[in-house]
């Protein structure tokens, strides 16, 4: 009878119906897989899409070396006092620990046996040589619109520069992220491999300014908000948290940030240009990209580049009254000028009016005022100096104040900095101070 | 309405914040501002660490310490922060600046008992191939331009955390590292003994750098280039 009772008319029902969900499920995750790999596997040669971009280069060469310039590889591809291109460096992430490859035409260590193909299927696919699918932390969701041409031309100047013999350690990577085979589900998501399209309504300018921008430039890889898998999420330079570093990129596109509707294009083209602007001057990363790429980049290309960020529409919301400050925040903003009066007021002035050229104002100053306090605080811990550019070679600087502010003086000064002068915003706490990263 | 309200009626205040404040004086001494707030004329001990000076110093010796921060060859996360960005003839201009400074010293203090350190400092221990300290950074001890920094004047943990760093390689110069060799050579006793010693002396009327080598160094050091001594040689 219990036999029986196994076959009764209700459980055969149960037994096809858990039947018709197994297949089901397995087309399903058939179909998924298809897909995942179709993506994965086209490689439709966009090249033709490509513009003609530099002109007035004597060589493919001499060309290379002024886009990889703009791409800033170097800035990646080069340990602290290494040789340049030879890899090594380490990027921390939420994920683990990238270690940047060697990109000389070193034959073991290197690129030397790679051809002009495999490099251009790394630069547009994401794919080394050998195929194996490589991580996003080389963006090769932006270097996917640079063109075939410029590719070549990249390659052909890295397979000149002396080949460094440094086999660089492997990257130190969390589970699961360690396992490469998932990149595949990664990529189907978040990846499409394209070409920089041009906007035809544009002048060349513009659309020269975008190629740069959205391609070799890659400024989306810091300017964007990524999302829990480390992709860049949300609206194109939209501002985020840079990949595991402490500090913040502004968005590009909100007036209340970095975004350049208003400010005029000779600002611009200083700030890219100069590292500094009579407004702002650039600190930590961006400080580092103006260093080591923008200040070697043509007169022409930087002001293409600023035409086509002073276009981009503003995002920000509309701004509401800010509300009463209370008294306990009137009173840390009071004892946050005395520190203001002692540290910073003989460079940045009084009124927090700064000095031209040398020291940035604070007064009406978008950076000191964002969202998040997390760049002023690390201006006020590091200090800093612009970098050297050809137009400003011996850049004025900012003594770090990690050594003699406590965490809480560093809150009360910024806190009053953030909140004179007409400036408004959040107030910040010695706990917000002491959780800012060093890196 | 006064002038900055119409100013800024009229262009915002892009224009209002160049027409308010005084340009500051186009000076390296302007520029160098930011290093003295560590960086005091006799050296200062701060929240976490000793500053050493840098007045008086030899601009050759600041300047290849610069770029050892800047690439990694000294480890300290102000200064490598500080210099990432700066071009090598700036960190130069820079660095002429500081040894161009008068130094303070501070006063001696008594030293009794007994230590092995003057030998060591006056004639090496040519067994273990350690020279005196006095070939290569001057008869008086307070260095050798451009290149060799005086001893003199220096707290005695500044000293032993120097050799200290020398011994595991977490302060390198360019190879060969002659210190480095020399460092990992002494033993902890003798690095107290020198650093104390060192400490201990009093200071000369005049306590300048020497201005040249007067004869080849004991060692090859990759920070003292060897045409230091070209014009000597007949």
């Amino acid at each position: 009878m219990r036999q029986r009772a196994r076959y009764c008319p209700g459980e055969s029902q149960a037994v096809k119906r858990a039947f018709i969900i197994f297949i089901a499920g397995t087309a399903l995750l058939f179909g998924f897989l298809v897909i995942v790999i179709v993506l994965n596997e086209s490689e439709n040669d966009t090249s033709a899409l490509a513009t003609s971009t530099v002109a007035n280069f004597v060589d493919p060469q001499t060309r290379g070396a002024y886009l990889a310039r703009a791409g800033n590889c170097a800035g990646c591809h080069t340990v602290q006092g290494g040789q340049p291109y030879a890899g090594g460096r380490e990027l921390p992430t939420p994920f683990g620990t990238f270690v940047t490859p060697n990109i000389t035409p070193h034959h073991v260590s290197g690129i030397g046996i790679w051809t002009a193909q495999d490099f251009w299927r790394a630069m547009q696919h994401g794919k080394g040589r050998d195929g194996k699918l490589l991580y996003p932390a080389f963006p090769y969701t932006e270097y996917t619109k640079v063109t075939r041409e410029d590719s070549d031309a990249i390659f052909s100047y890295l397979q000149t520069i002396a080949p460094a013999e440094n086999a660089v350690a492997p990257d130190r990577l969390r589970f699961p992220y360690n396992i490469r085979a998932l990149l595949y589900v990664w990529r189907a998501l978040y990846f499409k491999p394209g070409a920089y399209e041009l906007v035809a309504n544009q002048t060349p300018e513009w659309n020269r300014g975008a190629y740069l921008v959205q391609g070799l430039g890659h400024c989306n890889a810091c300017h964007a908000t990524r999302n829990a898998l480390g992709a860049a999420g949300g609206a194109a330079l939209g501002g985020g948290q840079v990949a595991g570093h402490s500090w913040y990129a502004p968005s590009l596109t909100s007036r209340a940030e970095a975004g350049n509707a208003d400010v005029p294009i000779e600002e611009i083209i200083a700030l890219l240009s100069t590292g500094q602007s009579s407004k702002t001057a650039a600190s930590g990363p961006m400080a580092e990209v103006i260093w080591q790429s923008l200040q070697h980049l043509s007169a022409p290309d930087v002001r293409a580049m600023a035409v086509y960020l002073k276009s981009l529409p503003d995002s920000s919301a509309a701004k509401s009254a800010p509300s009463e400050l209370t008294a306990d925040a009137r009173q840390r903003i009071a004892k946050g000028s005395k520190i203001y009066e002692k540290h910073c007021k003989d460079c940045h002035g009084t009124a927090g009016e700064g000095a031209p050229g040398a020291y940035p104002p604070l007064a009406d100053n978008r950076s000191v005022t964002l969202p998040s306090p997390l760049n002023t605080i690390r201006s006020v811990l590091d200090g800093g100096f612009a970098p050297s550019t050809a137009s400003n070679p011996r850049p004025y600087g900012m003594p770090p104040f990690a050594h003699s502010l406590s965490s809480e003086e560093v809150a009360l000064v910024v806190s009053y900095a953030r909140n004179s002068w007409g400036n408004r915003a959040s107030l910040v706490t010695a706990v917000e101070v002491d959780k800012t990263g060093s890196d | 309405m006064n002038r900055f309200q119409l100013l800024s009626f009229f262009c915002g205040s892009w224009c209002l914040a160049a027409a308010a404040a005084p340009a500051p004086p186009d000076t390296i001494a302007e520029r160098a501002k930011p290093c003295l707030s560590c960086h005091a004329a006799d050296g200062k001990t701060g929240k976490f660490e000793y500053y050493p000076r840098l007045h008086g110093k030899p601009k050759g010796y600041l300047f290849n310490q610069m770029l050892n921060f800047r690439d990694g060859r000294r480890s300290n996360r102000p200064m490598a922060l500080l210099t990432q960005n700066l071009s090598d003839v700036y960190l130069a201009e820079i660095a002429g600046y500081f040894a161009a400074q008068e130094p303070r010293y501070p006063t001696a203090k008594d030293l009794t008992h007994e230590t092995p350190a003057p030998t060591l400092i006056k004639q090496g221990d040519l067994a273990r191939n350690i020279p005196a300290c006095t070939t290569c950074h001057g008869k008086s001890l307070l260095g050798v331009a451009p290149n060799i920094p005086g001893l003199l004047g220096l707290p005695s943990d500044y000293v032993s955390a120097q050799m200290g760093a020398w011994k595991v390689a977490t302060r390198r110069a360019p190879a060969p590292d002659c210190m480095g060799e020399i460092a990992k050579q002494l033993s902890d006793i003798e690095v107290n003994a020198v650093a104390t010693w060192l400490a201990a002396q009093p200071l000369p009327a005049n306590p300048h750098p020497a201005p040249a080598l007067t004869e080849a160094l004991p060692l090859k050091c990759g920070s003292v280039p060897d045409i230091a001594l070209a014009s000597r040689k007949p």
